[in-house]
């Protein structure tokens, strides 16, 4: 009875947030918001999702990318009011829950297979 | 000078406050009946009793049942005191129902449930020792006390060791306090009080919620710059 109260208390907290349908091993590109002083304005990282995890309220992405050479990964609170907003980039195809393989790839092993045919390999 | 609510721990989760998230336990607090006056002509001492929690008639005692049916109400299954002064003992009635309105407003309070059952727990667990060394010749004895005290070193009588030495033994399922909790929000529709962190025991646990008794200093200093 109480976990059930809990879900539901779970589920109206998270409610209000409406993002795009996206899953591990897509590109996304996630707007969020930085407050300095009394200023806020929005940054975009944009990454290949290779992790998703927790659910309700707690849910977790790791979304990683590559700039001049170096894997860069954030981690974000999926329902944090400061991420603004998710924007599908690319659909890619994993075959697993979690890509954290992706970390010790290098060159065209890297890249990772798009979820529509005659597009192959995408980029991480 | 008391005020205090019964309820259950639910379980926690988190919210975000002002974007920054939040670690809250969810309790349903009441809503509370109370079921006798304490009062000094009678007892010796002003105090109200407020029961607590559904009981099936089986599940209770008849003189038990008897107590809340003079009271107006249900079974309950728990019930507790608050010591009031005889003037605040004007403002309750038997049969009165407290709930977590009464709650609002208040910043900060505290949680009183029992804690989780440890069994018998050696020094490390329950008195945070360091134990002995993992190498350097240590044999069979790395969460062991160590000595627990000379001939000489502050002893007791009779040749013994004082009294609350600190050993291994039985921990936990104890009352305790977490004193000045952040109250997060307040949902009177579904009796349930977010509060910040962790509040002692388990699951459906029953707790006691009242209204901060002393603030630590930072939190004191919130409260007068909110007046």
């Amino acid at each position: 009875m109480s976990q059930q109260l809990l879900e539901s208390l779970n589920a109206e907290l998270v409610a209000g947030k409406k993002f795009v349908n996206f899953g591990v091993g897509d590109t996304i590109s996630v707007s969020f918001r930085i407050v300095e002083g009394d200023k806020e304005r929005q940054q975009v990282f944009q990454g290949v999702v290779i992790s998703r995890k927790g659910r309700g309220i707690g849910e977790m992405v790791t979304v990683r990318k590559i700039v001049e050479e170096i894997g860069v990964e954030r981690i974000f609170p999926l329902n944090s009011p400061m991420v603004a907003e998710i924007e599908m980039v690319r659909r890619g195809d994993a075959r697993r829950a979690k890509l954290y393989f992706l970390r010790e790839r290098t060159g065209k092993s890297r890249r990772l297979r798009d979820k529509r045919r005659g597009l192959k390999h995408v980029q991480a | 000078m008391g005020f205090s609510l019964l309820g259950k721990k639910i379980g926690m989760t988190r919210v975000y406050v002002d974007a920054v998230s939040t670690p809250v336990t969810v309790i349903e607090a009441g809503p509370c009946v109370v079921t006798q006056l304490r009062t000094a002509e009678k007892d010796g001492y002003t105090a109200v009793q407020i029961g607590f929690g559904e009981v099936a008639p089986k599940n209770s005692t008849i003189p038990l049942i008897a107590h809340d049916f003079k009271a107006g109400t249900s079974p309950k299954r728990h019930h507790r005191e608050f010591r009031v002064t005889a003037d605040e003992l004007k403002n309750y009635t038997v049969g009165q129902t407290l709930t977590v309105k009464d709650l609002e407003g208040k910043l900060f309070v505290d949680v009183i449930g029992t804690s989780k059952g440890k069994g018998f727990a050696g020094v490390m667990k329950r008195h945070h020792f360091k134990g002995m060394f993992a190498s350097h010749g240590t044999e069979r004895k790395h969460r062991s006390p160590g000595s627990i005290g000379g001939l000489c070193s502050n002893r007791g009588f009779g040749g013994g060791l004082k009294k609350g030495k600190r050993m291994a033994g039985h921990m936990g399922a104890e009352r305790v306090t977490t004193r000045s909790l952040d109250v997060v929000k307040i949902d009177a529709d579904r009796n349930l009080v977010l509060i910040k962190g962790t509040v002692p025991g388990g699951k459906n646990g029953m707790v006691e919620i009242r209204p901060s008794v002393r603030l630590y200093k930072g939190k004191a200093k919130k409260v007068a710059a909110a007046k």
